[in-house]
């Protein structure tokens, strides 16, 4: 598949990632390299083929529905940064 | 002979023995950190103050378990509390974690002691550490070569003595391939065996912590540590702890070895396809029996590969948006451009190439064709791994199609840099255990590693048939890098 300039502009919009003029064009030869050697798996017969989620049988995991108070909200603020009176701070959105 | 020249297993047996104390041990390899490092770049964070602190305390107590006071190198995505974990990217620069990876907390329990915080690509998205934000590591066996990645600190640091062992992650390769590139041991170990709890995520459906180290039975000794099942990983799966030294050295005598022939091909390096031969032929006189057999998934499993790790990246770095932690652009006047200018400014190039890449197979119009497709073809590569696991005990192939290649070499062509995990993906995307050990160096004096696969949770014979092929050909006695 050929990908387009406004197709990898809209894909990295999406991934909110600025792109520079001269990082399209590499990307975009990038993309398309990958993309052409992905085509291999085209040749695969998956018809009646059940996706792999992952690779383990592992089909569940369930825990006690328990609360447990992580008092310590120093040490998650300690990276934040930009905070106000024990919040994290961003800009107004209203 | 220095201490720091000495397997975990050998400065266990003189600690027992009483020749040596906890804080000799901590000593030699903290003078050999400060005269090697700045050749080889291995570490982003070097803990000397507090580790000798630590080897202090220890020197006076009592062992209380098999690895008190043996030092340890971890991979820089690996959280540790109280200690910069940066994933050596800009973006988590100045990231200290709250609270320790599982695997941490194991170590810390045996007391264990951390010299330092491995380099690494960024957000182990690479194949030769060229990727950190920080640092170039260098190849021990050739500074002018890279040491492989995305381990490739913890590769470097425990090919050059600078740590006994050390903690990689191994989401494609990360650890057996750097292993292979810098002639040491790497076990990437099943998926679900190990707790990724405090692992930095790149691609959660295919990252394993694992060791690596000098010698077989420093890897069984290491897995010892760090397995169990824990409840704050989902995926991690509730099997019985096994003591993987007790069959170590049981021998390979009638143990049935698959030699998949696609693997020795087209792509891979001739010296190595031939080196890798003979160690086969090894088994042989060893009582195994050996057999072709028929694996003809290369370039399907590269390709299903990038597609998932890329997507499954893509929706783990959403995370990274200049809130919470991490790094946070002072160019902006809203809150969209606030999370956009972040991302861009810190994210390097190859963490913005994989990100675009998954956003793209996950996206609309694209998901059926690359990333369902991937999820089908996964099945059919781990029904194949079935098959032969139902003739077969254990598979040998090379760890990587090349040896270590030198810096800058492949760093503007990065399809060509994907394809250095050519033989390791597969065992990811099928959660198979796999270890690497050199079996040989080629005719540039770099060494070439050798890949046993396994069945899943059956590291016993992994590791079983890794010491016997160790034990015949000595490698280690054999071939040092010059340093």
């Amino acid at each position: 598949m050929k990908v387009s300039k406004e197709e990898l502009l809209h894909i990295a919009n999406l991934a909110n990632l600025n792109l520079k003029e001269e990082e399209v064009n590499s990307y975009l030869e990038n993309l398309q390299d990958i993309l052409n050697f992905a085509n291999v798996l085209n040749n695969v017969d998956t018809s009646n083929i059940d996706e792999t989620i992952g690779s383990t049988s592992n089909v569940n995991a369930f825990r006690k529905d328990e609360v447990k108070v992580f008092e310590d909200t120093e040490a998650l603020l300690r990276n934040a940064p930009e905070k106000e009176n024990n919040m994290f701070n961003v800009p107004k959105v209203i | 002979m220095e201490l720091y020249d000495l397997t975990v297993h050998e400065l266990i047996e003189k600690l027992e023995k009483k020749e040596i104390s906890v804080l000799d041990i901590t000593k030699s390899y903290i003078s050999r950190i400060d005269n090697k490092e700045k050749d080889i770049n291995a570490f982003v964070t070097i803990t000397d103050k507090e580790a000798l602190e630590k080897a202090n305390e220890l020197i006076d107590g009592k062992a209380s378990s098999k690895c008190y006071g043996i030092p340890i190198g971890i991979k820089d995505n690996i959280c540790t509390n109280g200690t910069k974990t940066t994933c050596s990217s800009k973006m988590l620069e100045n990231f200290v974690s709250p609270y320790d990876a599982t695997v941490v907390e194991k170590i810390n329990n045996e007391n264990m002691i951390c010299l330092g915080k491995m380099n690494m690509d960024e957000f182990a998205m690479g194949a030769s550490t060229e990727y950190s934000a920080f640092k170039k590591t260098k190849n021990p066996w050739d500074i002018e070569r890279v040491p492989g990645g995305s381990s490739g600190g913890s590769a470097a640091a425990v090919a050059a003595n600078m740590v006994p062992w050390a903690l990689g992650s191994d989401t494609g390769g990360s650890i057996r391939q750097p292993a292979s590139f810098c002639g040491v041991v790497g076990l990437k170990p099943t998926y679900g065996l190990v707790s990724r709890y405090g692992l930095v995520a790149f691609a959660s459906s295919l990252d394993q912590i694992g060791p690596i180290t000098k010698d077989v039975e420093d890897s069984a000794l290491l897995l010892n540590v760090l397995t169990g099942h824990d409840e704050k990983d989902s995926t991690s799966v509730n099997v019985e702890k096994k003591n993987y030294l007790e069959h170590l050295k049981d021998g390979v005598e009638g143990l049935k070895i698959g030699v998949p022939k696609e693997f020795f091909g087209e792509g891979i390096n001739e010296e190595i396809s031939k080196s890798v031969k003979d160690a086969i032929d090894k088994y042989k006189e060893l009582g195994a029996t050996v057999e072709e057999c028929s694996l003809d998934i290369a370039d399907q499993a590269l390709a299903t590969y990038y597609i998932i790790a890329c997507a499954e990246a893509s929706s783990n770095l959403g995370r990274f948006d200049g809130i919470r932690y991490g790094y946070r652009t002072n160019n902006f006047t809203n809150l969209n451009e606030l999370f956009r200018n972040s991302r861009s400014e810190a994210f390097g190039d190859e963490v913005k190439r994989r990100i675009i890449l998954g956003t793209y197979v996950l996206s609309s119009g694209y998901y059926d064709a690359y990333y369902k497709k991937a999820q089908k073809v996964r099945t059919i590569i781990k029904n194949k791994f079935n098959e032969l696991f139902s003739k077969y005990d254990v598979l040998i192939t090379p760890t990587a199609p090349t040896v270590a290649y030198k810096i800058g070499e492949k760093c503007n062509n990065p399809l060509e840099m994907y394809l250095a995990d050519l033989c390791t993906v597969s065992l990811n995307i099928a959660g198979l255990p796999g270890i690497s050990i050199p079996c040989g160096v080629n005719s540039n004096n770099m060494p070439i590693g050798m890949q046993i696969i396994g069945k899943q949770f059956d590291e016993e014979t992994l590791l079983k048939t890794a010491y016997a092929y160790e034990q015949k050909t000595k490698f280690r006695e054999t071939y040092k890098p010059e340093l």
